[in-house]
């Protein structure tokens, strides 16, 4: 039975023409902006990296998790890099989030959660990293904007302020002022693409802001301390669909600059926005690689049946 | 039709109460005040001032015997608003530092168990009864005190003035603030406990360690709240009469801050212990005004606190913090 | 693909969450203060406890508890406090009696009705005052008020036409002030918890506010009313400026006039507050022992009622005096 398929969805482009489907063996170098599709599909699904990057972070190696008695997440395996965007897409219940929170250790606030397997970022494990260095290298924008009951200029300095709060790189004392965070400020809120809506004013109150843009600044403020990796728990689901499109298009222009991987129940977006796909069904890694191939060449049962629609 | 004139009546019963219950309030607005009157006006400003012993004073309109050179009316009563604000203000702050402190135990670090102890005991401390707290204080810690911590060297040094004993001002400080110190740390938990669990999971996923999260968030969140109970502990420090009449030391003298650490030990009596000392004496019209005096004072207080508790709050509504 | 790969880690993780030995210094400095504060807040609870237990029981004597005061030089040999006792019955009945229908009326008005609004907020404002004012000014208030001719009725006249003023029924009806903020704030909360459908319900199917209020309402918050009313009995029974001043310093219970009950009610007498405090050095201070007996009586009610108070409003009582 051919599957049914999925309604068009475009890859998101950054303003050069698309590529599709580079010659196999020969890559051509990405354009100024970023490649459109994925197309760089090499044969065992690993980018062929030509200078603008693409750097192993993470390595997550036979992970499984559980609360308690119960199995969330089994068994599973994948590398995070930087220059691509990593999306987790599966049905309700199949464990991304859980395996997105254990990335940078959110998983330990809840009692009975464990853990197996490895982690690690940069080559070390992320058990060994001190959990709150390990955050700010990791950091996390949640499915509902929470920006703090404070001021843009302080939501997105939040982190900047702490970085001399581990014994180990307490080079400086004291409060930073507001003129040397600022330059720092005003950069990550231009990355996430909200620089040009608060620019008159960062001293507004944060929740003032519409969702998107409140949305907007979840990122910003994650990304002001400069992480490696950046984690995206279904970032635009509770946004409308122009805001969405928005933050999908910073989030594909972040990439080469920070790892990225977004939880999405929407397969539309991580068409849209991802490079490689894993499908995780009940705790398990059903398939993994580009986005390509998982959507238009899946070579798995359920992955097939779940990208048609016959079960979400 | 009989259910709306039922209804009638029930909204006009109900608001006749109410307005009742306002009419007795200004009512004993209005009195206390009319009451102080001639005691201001005869003292003009100064009735805030020093000048001589209050004691001395009150006692002297008690016995109808104005001192030499004054109207019956004369009295200073600088000694004992002192009193008051030293032990009010000492009390509400290291009580507002003690219950944070516990607040954020309680509600972030405190263990399972630990927790399940700490909420019966917090209750259990408000509903102890000043007159009891007062009884442990005389009975018990006074006699500790004057028997340890005063030594006669010190009671040397100020024996012209003033008697020392175990009844003073740190003795008042001490339980007024264990006396307040529930209320605050019982609000201020409730209130971090109910910071939305976004924020705190959002600052821990930045990389904010327990104390900070608090310190930056939680409690900046918890703000009007903190405000309110202070107000409300306030409130509760001034309207105390008995207890510290029973362990102030009961004398209506201006304690010196100057003599180091003899300050503490020295006998002081608030406002309301004083109304309370001196209320056999309310048939002799200028003690009983002078007395009102001091209760339109009180009132006074209890309504700027009030005021600027309520002020104290506006500029956080800004960023969404709401009481 | 089915077989799970790894076992399940022997046990969950039990680490902290962030090892505090990572923190700053100022950080675990403050993490250390807040173990502190709570320790504190435990061990000041559990002296005030074992002190008051130890004492008290020492000293508590069965029939303390059934006779009454006897005025003799002895008193450390003679007499109980079995009219403290009736009386702190009496005043706590007298001032619930009044303020239980009068707070839960002012609360359903503001609740349900509340028009005029700015008439409203007058009385909310003046519940607040009345909550802020100190008891002795509420005391001073009182006397005044029933030193009138025409409350004559309440206490007795001396031989001279002078109005006594002081007498269970006007400290009753002065107690009642006390707690009738109380019972307002409990039930305002939760009439305000009650969803907007009930009310709507009940409408659609016809009934009229007013028997909405009775029939649906009210008893819907009955538990929160008896949480509130528990609470203004805790602060009645612990009060004692009011009793002071309003009560006369009669050791036992004098009646005044011939009729019956009413007699009792028009005089005066003492309750367990009053009587420790004038047990204690305080007061005429020849019998401490008696004092902590009657304080460690009266602790115990408190106690009793604060649990009361936890178990109507399932555990989430508070100790600043809302449910």
């Amino acid at each position: 039975m051919t599957p049914l398929t999925p309604p068009p969805a475009r890859r998101i482009q950054l303003g050069e023409p698309t590529v599709i489907d580079p010659p196999p063996g020969g890559v051509a170098p990405p354009a100024a902006g970023a490649p459109a599709i994925g197309g760089m599909a090499a044969r065992n699904g690993r980018r062929q990296a030509p200078a603008a990057q693409v750097t192993e972070r993470m390595q997550i190696e036979s992970v499984s998790l559980a609360y308690g008695d119960k199995w969330v997440v089994r068994d599973v395996s994948l590398p995070v890099r930087q220059g691509e965007v990593l999306a987790l897409i599966g049905a309700s219940g199949s464990g991304k989030t859980t395996l997105l929170r254990s990335l940078n250790r959110l998983t330990e606030i809840t009692a009975g959660a464990s853990r197996a397997g490895r982690v690690t970022l940069d080559g070390e494990e992320i058990e060994r990293i001190e959990v709150n260095e390990l955050r700010r290298r990791v950091s996390m924008v949640f499915q509902q904007p929470n920006p703090f009951p404070m001021s843009i200029f302080e939501n997105v300095a939040y982190a900047l302020r702490e970085e001399h709060a581990t014994r180990r790189d307490r080079k400086r004392r004291g409060r930073r002022g507001r003129r040397e965070l600022e330059p720092a400020v005003i950069d990550a809120v231009r990355r996430a693409g909200l620089y040009d809506e608060v620019a008159d004013d960062l001293d507004r109150p944060a929740l003032r802001l519409s969702g998107g843009q409140q949305q907007r600044l979840c990122i910003a403020r994650a990304l002001a301390a400069g992480p490696e990796v950046l984690l995206l728990d279904e970032p635009c689901s509770a946004l409308d669909p122009i805001s969405t499109a928005t933050i999908e298009q910073q989030i594909v222009g972040l990439r080469d600059s920070v790892a990225i991987v977004i939880v999405t129940h929407n397969l539309q977006q991580a068409m849209r926005v991802a490079d490689h796909v894993a499908f995780m069904h009940l705790g398990e890694l059903v398939e993994y690689g580009t986005s390509e191939q998982v959507f238009e060449r899946p070579t798995e049962q359920r992955t097939r049946e779940y990208i048609s629609g016959a079960f979400g | 039709m009989s259910g709306g004139s039922r209804d009638r009546r029930a909204e006009l019963t109900l608001g006749a109460l109410a307005v009742g219950v306002l009419a007795l309030i200004a009512l004993m607005i209005v009195v206390v005040f009319t009451k102080a009157w001639p005691s201001f006006s005869h003292n003009g400003l100064s009735w805030f001032g020093s000048g001589g012993d209050a004691d001395v004073q009150l006692k002297a309109m008690v016995q109808n015997t104005p001192l030499p050179g004054h109207s019956i009316y004369y009295f200073r009563a600088w000694p004992l608003l002192w009193g008051t604000l030293v032990t009010t203000g000492l009390a509400v702050l290291i009580g507002l530092v003690f219950s944070t402190f516990a607040a954020v135990f309680i509600v972030e670090f405190a263990p399972d168990a630990v927790r399940r102890v700490l909420d019966p005991v917090v209750r259990l401390l408000a509903a102890v009864p000043s007159v009891v707290y007062g009884l442990i204080g005389i009975l018990a810690i006074a006699p500790w005190v004057e028997r340890n911590l005063i030594s006669q060297q010190r009671k040397h040094s100020v024996q012209e003035i003033v008697q020392l004993t175990g009844a003073n001002l740190g003795l008042a400080i001490l339980i007024l603030t264990v006396m307040i110190t529930p209320i605050m740390v019982s609000i201020t938990s409730r209130s971090l406990a109910a910071v939305p669990q976004t924020w705190t999971e959002g600052s821990a996923a930045l990389g904010v360690n327990r104390w900070r999260t608090m310190r930056r968030v939680s409690l900046r969140t918890a703000r009007p709240a903190i405000i309110a109970g202070a107000v409300l502990a306030t409130a509760r420090a001034l309207g105390e009469a008995i207890m510290l009449s029973m362990v102030s030391g009961s004398r209506g003298f201006a304690a010196n801050p100057l003599d180091g650490t003899t300050f503490l030990f020295e006998p002081v009596r608030p406002l309301a212990a004083t109304i309370i000392s001196y209320v056999d004496g309310l048939s002799v019209v200028p003690l009983a005004q002078t007395l009102y005096a001091m209760a339109a004072v009180l009132l006074v207080s209890s309504a700027l606190l009030s005021l600027a508790g309520w002020g104290a709050k506006q500029p956080l509504k800004k960023y969404g913090i709401r009481a | 693909m089915n077989a799970v790969a790894a076992d399940p880690p022997a046990k969950p993780r039990n680490k902290p969450r962030d090892s505090i030995r990572s923190w700053p210094l100022t950080d675990r400095i403050a993490y250390g203060l807040c173990w502190a504060a709570g320790i504190a807040l435990c061990a000041i609870a559990a002296w005030i406890v074992l002190y008051m237990a130890i004492k008290g029981v020492s000293y508590l004597k069965p029939s303390l508890l059934v006779r009454s005061p006897v005025g003799s030089p002895n008193q450390s040999a003679s007499g109980g406090f079995l009219d403290p006792i009736e009386g702190t019955f009496l005043v706590t009945a007298i001032g619930i009696a009044v303020a239980a229908p009068l707070g839960v009326a002012v609360a359903v008005w503001l609740s349900e009705y509340a028009r005029p609004a700015g008439l409203a907020r007058a009385v909310e404002s003046g519940v607040e005052t009345i909550a802020g004012t100190p008891s002795v000014v509420l005391a001073i208030f009182g006397l005044l008020v029933f030193s009138k001719s025409f409350l004559a009725f309440l206490s007795q006249t001396s031989a001279g036409g002078a109005v006594f003023g002081r007498s269970f029924l006007t400290a009753g009806l002065t107690m009642s002030l006390l707690a009738v903020p109380l019972i307002v704030g409990a039930t305002r909360e939760a009439l305000a918890q009650v969803p907007a459908h009930v009310r709507e319900a009940s409408y659609a199917l016809g009934k009229t506010k007013a028997t909405t209020i009775r029939r649906v309402l009210l008893p819907s918050v009955r538990p929160s009313i008896a949480s509130g009313i528990t609470l203004g009995m805790g602060r009645i029974i612990g009060d004692t400026a009011i009793i002071v001043i309003l009560l006369g310093a009669s050791l036992r219970l004098e009646g005044a006039g011939g009729a019956p009950v009413l007699s009792i009610l028009r005089g005066t007498g003492s309750t367990l507050t009053s009587y420790v405090k004038e047990n204690s050095p305080a007061g005429e201070g020849n019998a401490p022992q008696k004092a902590y007996a009657a304080a460690f009586v009266l602790l115990v009610i408190v106690i009793g009622l604060n649990a009361i108070v936890v178990r109507l409003s399932g555990g989430q009582a508070r100790a600043d005096g809302t449910v």
